[in-house]
């Protein structure tokens, strides 16, 4: 579904992704796995079109996703969910969600979106009216990824979910991550939390100092010295 | 009961000329217009789009109107629109850089503030042609008045024209607040980022407001034109202009559709008052000329702090506030 080839990308003279080739499969759940700095943000940003890459080939089932701004990628079905969740704080659940289905290909499908997000997340139908700032961090996650739902997506990048959280919460966040899959929606998704996303992905790749080290299935990973050493701290 | 309110403005508004003398009609006509520009202005200030640059806007309505008329002999009825596409074109060329490479808050309003000076300038230095900082009279059509011109020696005629386009403005205020639009730009001005990544055009969205607005600010400033039939760079232009309708909105209230309206009521009557004033005072001998304009800037502050809302919002607040008690 998502192919990457070579791409290059950073800002200004810095740059943050070397070669970086990677691929996720329709139905797939894939994590790329990192420490800070190590270009996650931007791998992110460079696939829903808000930095532009430096070089490489970037495919959405086919199509070149290089000529396109951030408003017609979301049209193409890649919803992004940004770091930090980046709520609009001072408007209802509700606004906040409706907003997520402004593109003109998820306008018509608004209604019904919106009654599917409040199904798969109860608690935001309860805080419909609420301002979205006053909710508790993994509440506004569920509204964050409520709204990319709501452009209709096949494709969801989720940045650092569980960033900023309470270790009880992030727990939360990862099941709601099993949730979207059961759902049917491919997901990729890059974290710090190695351990935790690991059990809720298919395959990952390790991303270090803006290069990919090495892939593989979630399971062999796990069970992978290095990855445990360098990720886990066993 | 306030159902009714408006109906009883909209038949003052309609009745106000035939029973009303000269002065306080000539008041009513600048307040309307003004009231145009200032709604104008917060089609796009509400959305933290602060502009320091309408008085450019309102300056090239005018000039663009009246040089069209002396020049060429073009009515303003092709004039006026003419006009209008050139400061949509003014803020495409001003606006679309600074939108595409992030220029916003403080720096968009700077950016601004540079056209409305760069504006002016051009006007004062093409003085052959524009009259410089003289100012520039458009011609008498015939005896004065004339619908081919646009000129009215009656103020009653030319009060139904500022009339109608006051009206069009806070239609078009209301529709821009109902429409999808209102929410794209209100969450942009929350966070860009978030909003493009909910597939939001951020960049157009912004950019169309801010024509929309310059467009509306250009029908003002040629209307003034029109009326009072003399305009300078300072008088409709100039950084001084472009703070007045800051301000005047800001005290009215930038939120509310008749906020501006307001705002254009309470300065105008302000600057009358303070005219009358310090004209008094100057036959007894003593001179404050400036005093009017230092304390525009005290109010402005004290209006940030203490009524950000400015005054039509802090009202509709507190009766909005009391009816709430009164239900618990």
């Amino acid at each position: 579904m998502l192919d990457l080839k070579g791409v290059n990308a950073g800002y200004g003279s810095f740059q943050a992704l070397f070669d970086i080739s990677l691929n996720v499969k329709a139905g797939e759940a894939v994590a790329v796995i990192g420490p800070n700095g190590a270009g996650k943000t931007t791998l992110m940003r460079v696939i829903s079109g808000m930095t532009e890459p430096f070089s490489g080939e970037m495919e959405m089932e086919g199509k070149s996703l290089s000529s396109f701004p951030p408003h017609q990628i979301v049209e193409l079905g890649i919803a992004h969910v940004p770091e930090n969740r980046r709520l609009f704080p001072g408007m209802s659940v509700e606004d906040n969600l409706k907003l997520g289905a402004f593109a003109k290909t998820a306008r018509s499908d608004s209604a019904k979106n919106l009654e599917f997000v409040y199904e798969l997340f109860p608690r935001m139908k309860e805080r419909r009216s609420q301002l979205a700032g006053t909710m508790s961090g993994g509440e506004q996650q569920m509204c964050a990824i409520g709204r990319a739902i709501m452009s209709g997506p096949k494709l969801l990048l989720m940045d650092e979910p569980s960033a900023g959280l309470a270790p009880v919460v992030v727990q939360q966040v990862f099941s709601l991550v099993r949730r979207i899959r059961e759902e049917g929606y491919t997901v990729l998704i890059v974290e710090q939390n190695v351990q935790q996303v690991l059990q809720v992905v298919d395959r990952a790749y390790l991303l270090e100092a803006g290069q990919l080290i090495d892939s593989g299935k979630s399971k062999d990973l796990l069970e992978s010295d290095s990855v445990r050493k360098a990720y886990m701290g066993l | 009961m306030t159902r009714t309110i408006p109906f009883i403005i909209g038949f003052l508004l309609v009745v106000a000329p035939f029973s009303t003398p000269q002065y306080p009609l000539h008041l009513l006509i600048m307040i309307l217009i003004w009231s145009l520009v200032y709604t104008a202005w917060s089609l796009m200030g509400r959305f933290g789009l602060v502009s320091l640059g309408h008085g450019a806007f309102m300056s090239i309505g005018a000039y663009v109107t009246a040089l069209l008329w002396n020049y060429s002999g073009i009515s303003p009825w092709i004039g006026i629109p003419a006009a209008m596409i050139t400061a949509a074109i003014m803020a495409f060329l001003v606006a679309y850089p600074c939108f595409q490479f992030k220029i916003v808050g403080h720096y968009f309003a700077l950016v601004t503030l540079a056209l409305s000076e760069v504006v002016k300038l051009v006007i004062i230095a093409s003085r052959d042609h524009t009259g410089g900082s003289l100012g520039f009279t458009p011609n008498r059509e015939g005896d004065g008045t004339s619908f081919y011109a646009l000129q009215f020696a009656d103020k009653e005629t030319f009060y139904f024209v500022v009339l109608g386009a006051w009206v069009l403005g806070l239609v078009i205020w209301r529709l821009v607040d109902k429409s999808m639009m209102r929410y794209a730009l209100d969450s942009i001005s929350e966070d860009e980022d978030a909003s493009a990544a909910a597939g939001i055009h951020v960049t157009g969205s912004k950019l169309k407001i801010t024509m929309l607005s310059a467009v509306l600010t250009a029908l003002g400033g040629a209307l003034y034109c029109q009326y009072q039939m003399f305009i300078g760079p300072e008088v409709i232009g100039g950084i001084g202009i472009s703070l007045q309708i800051v301000f005047a909105v800001v005290v009215g209230g930038l939120y509310t559709m008749m906020g501006p309206t307001i705002g254009a009521i309470i300065t105008l009557l302000m600057t009358e008052i303070f005219r009358n004033w310090i004209t008094s005072l100057r036959t007894e001998g003593i001179d404050l000329a400036g005093l009017d304009t230092s304390i525009y800037g005290l109010m402005l502050i004290l209006f940030i702090i203490f009524l950000p809302k400015g005054v039509l919002g802090e009202l509709i607040d507190r009766l909005a506030g009391g009816r709430q008690k009164d239900t618990s």
